[in-house]
């Protein structure tokens, strides 16, 4: 069943609009990977879910097959000759259809998959363009379109009872810590996951109190304050723009040297490596991850924290922070500098296992079945730790393994990196 | 003209020429598409990125020890077979002299006795990879024409080769001729299949590596 969204297009509309979606973006290096690949099938030993399954259409470079086929039979040296034998037949409405499933509620756009490839193809990356191309033609599941329209128009993905700006003025109040909010001019520029406001109050209170205990110049903004990016899960490429450049503008217009991503994965990778694409000329500001910031300002000696935490723990890397962010270090830095008695997973690092509901997969219901058989992998791997405590650093990752605690009755529960520096956080004292 | 005379002389001729401008016509064909400026700033230097796409272009010919377990046997069958491949097409005696002919230069050879050994086994670890194709679900699912034709005329240049080795079958001439324009018929397909792969593999590593660590990214 098609999960889609309104007005629906006709379907031969939907092919005309995925393929001039897929064909505008196709440069020479995504040909280029399209090309290259032969076929070996090994991308599938690298995805959770082609492991949990065992089902071969999760295969991850089955999953831009329509568009593979598009790209030959189009644009590729061969396509006259493809398109005068009808060796590559036009790519249908019912094709496109069948592969939301797979594009969308079945990847999370994690790339483990672009580790394993023997041509070194970043299959990944190909699937986010797939996905462009699915919006496009109107094919983006309606979780996900909804939430994109509604933060590309009002700034936030859904209507909250109260207005963002001020219930994270009301978390300021709660957990008695001030908010920097609209200062006209600051070094720091914060936004915050809307997940945090409303499952994690106390992972928002916790970016201000590390922020003051730095005495770092810093602000939130109103017109510029949600990190996640709907237009990015959805596909939605214009919006995508839109959302990322509110943030931009915001950071500008308050003069910040940096633009600080709380702990969002998708976010990260929205804003450090897609943002300046999309604004069409560099950032004139940088962009950091929470994690690495405090990894930074730990290394400076800015920061102290006190080697407070006691029992095993094992840290969960968000695949957008670290396998495609590259912050591997900065996280094992900080819970070192905590005494956090670290188990590694079997597979950490950057080749740490997505939780699974990333790529907007957890905001999916039709895709949650799915989520939980591939998640399994996930949990086995934490209990295989013995560890007590599970420290991760994306609010999307946290969400997912607490609705995993609920969904298998799961003994751990999970913890904000930044919550737990924000408790450790040493008091220097005056000499 | 004779069978074997069309086969080393025209024949490969024409086939040195549809490969030749067929090779460059894939390339050009992708190459020349729009190449998008990434303007978010890099992790890393230019240098050190450059350098880690072109250790990536080698380290990729071995699974990380995440992946390894599940696709070591796969992947040493896939290498084993083009390594067999190598062996006998470069360094069979009668196969330098020809590309000697073409090149200018030589090199030695290894004894035609262990030629003839190395392409049993490569035949018989051809014969395994096509029952992969075949039982593997994921590859039966991604598998179409191109990969079964490409198999077919490569086992089909190494089948002819064994049978004018060891003369099999007929007279060594008309062996030797078929042998000759089945190569002709694999460099005729050549540009228009997956074999191009042998063009793409060590760039393709290397481009994607170096786009993977320009993020610090892990590759």
């Amino acid at each position: 069943m098609i999960d889609s969204t309104t007005p629906q297009p006709t379907p031969e509309a939907r092919v005309v609009g995925a393929m001039r979606g897929f064909a505008q973006e196709i440069g020479a290096l995504s040909a280029f990977r399209l090309e290259s690949c032969i076929h070996c099938g090994i991308c599938a030993d690298a995805c959770h879910f082609y492991i949990a399954t065992d089902d071969p259409q999760y295969t991850p470079i089955w999953k831009v097959e329509p568009f593979k086929q598009a790209y030959k039979r189009e644009s590729s040296a061969l396509a006259p000759l493809y398109r005068l034998f009808g060796l590559k037949r036009e790519v249908t409405a019912d094709q496109l259809a069948q592969w939301q499933h797979l594009l969308f509620d079945s990847c999370n756009m994690c790339g483990r998959c672009s580790l394993i490839c023997p041509m070194g193809i970043d299959v990944a990356a190909l699937i986010e363009q797939s996905r462009h191309a699915m919006f496009d033609a109107g094919l983006a599941p309606k979780a996900l379109y909804e939430k994109a329209a509604h933060q590309q128009l009002t700034g936030q993905p859904e209507t909250s009872a109260e207005p963002y700006r001020d219930q994270l003025l009301a978390i300021g109040a709660k957990f008695n810590v001030p908010i920097p909010l609209d200062k006209p001019e600051a070094d720091v520029m914060l936004c915050v996951p809307r997940t945090d406001i409303e499952h994690y109050p106390s992972a928002v209170a916790a970016l201000a109190r590390v922020m003051q205990h730095l005495g770092v110049s810093c602000t939130f903004r109103s017109d510029g304050l949600i990190a996640e990016n709907y237009g990015y899960f959805s596909g939605g490429k214009d919006w995508q723009r839109t959302i990322s450049l509110r943030l931009i503008d915001q950071a500008i217009a308050c003069k910040a040297k940096i633009l600080l991503v709380p702990e969002c994965g998708h976010a990260y990778t929205a804003l450090r490596w897609e943002a300046a694409d999309l604004y069409g000329k560099a950032l004139p500001f940088k962009v950091l991850s929470v994690t690495e910031f405090m990894g930074e300002e730990l290394k400076a000696g800015h920061l102290t924290l006190n080697k407070a935490v006691g029992g095993k723990a094992t840290f969960h890397d968000p695949c957008q922070v670290v396998r495609k962010g590259g912050i591997v270090d900065a996280p094992r830095e900080l819970m070192k500098a905590m005494g956090v008695d670290l188990h590694e997973l079997e597979n950490h690092g950057g080749f740490s296992f997505c939780c699974g509901g990333g790529g907007g997969v957890l905001d999916i219901e039709a895709a949650a079945p799915l989520r939980y058989r591939t998640m399994e992998i996930k949990l086995r791997e934490i209990d295989d730790t013995g560890a007590e405590t599970l420290i991760t650093s994306c609010s999307d990752c946290r969400r997912t393994f607490d609705d995993a605690q609920e969904h298998f009755t799961w003994d751990k529960k999970p913890n904000s990196l930044l919550e737990l520096v924000a408790s450790n956080l040493a008091q220097v004292e005056p000499t | 003209m004779d069978l074997l005379g069309f086969a080393r002389g025209w024949g490969l001729k024409i086939a040195i020429g549809v490969f030749c401008l067929g090779v460059v016509w894939r390339i050009v064909g992708f190459a020349l598409l729009r190449i998008r400026r990434d303007f978010n700033k890099p992790r890393k230097s230019v240098m050190k990125y450059i350098a880690a796409g072109l250790l990536t272009a080698g380290s990729r010919s071995w699974p990380h020890r995440e992946f390894i377990g599940r696709t070591g046997a796969g992947e040493a069958l896939g290498y084993s077979y083009h390594m067999g491949l190598f062996a006998v097409v470069l360094l069979f005696t009668p196969h330098i002299v020809l590309l000697g002919s073409l090149f200018g230069f030589t090199w030695p050879g290894l004894p035609s006795s262990l030629i003839t050994i190395i392409s049993v086994l490569t035949l018989t670890l051809f014969l395994a990879v096509l029952f992969r194709r075949l039982t593997n679900r994921v590859m039966r699912l991604l598998s179409n024409f191109d990969d079964y034709f490409s198999w077919f005329i490569t086992m089909l240049v190494l089948v002819t080769g064994l049978a004018a080795t060891a003369h099999i079958g007929a007279r060594y001439e008309t062996l030797l001729a078929i042998h000759i324009l089945s190569v002709d018929a694999l460099l005729i397909w050549f540009p228009f299949g997956k074999l191009m792969h042998a063009f793409y593999i060590f760039p393709s590593r290397a481009l994607n590596g170096a786009l993977l660590a320009r993020k610090g990214a892990t590759s």
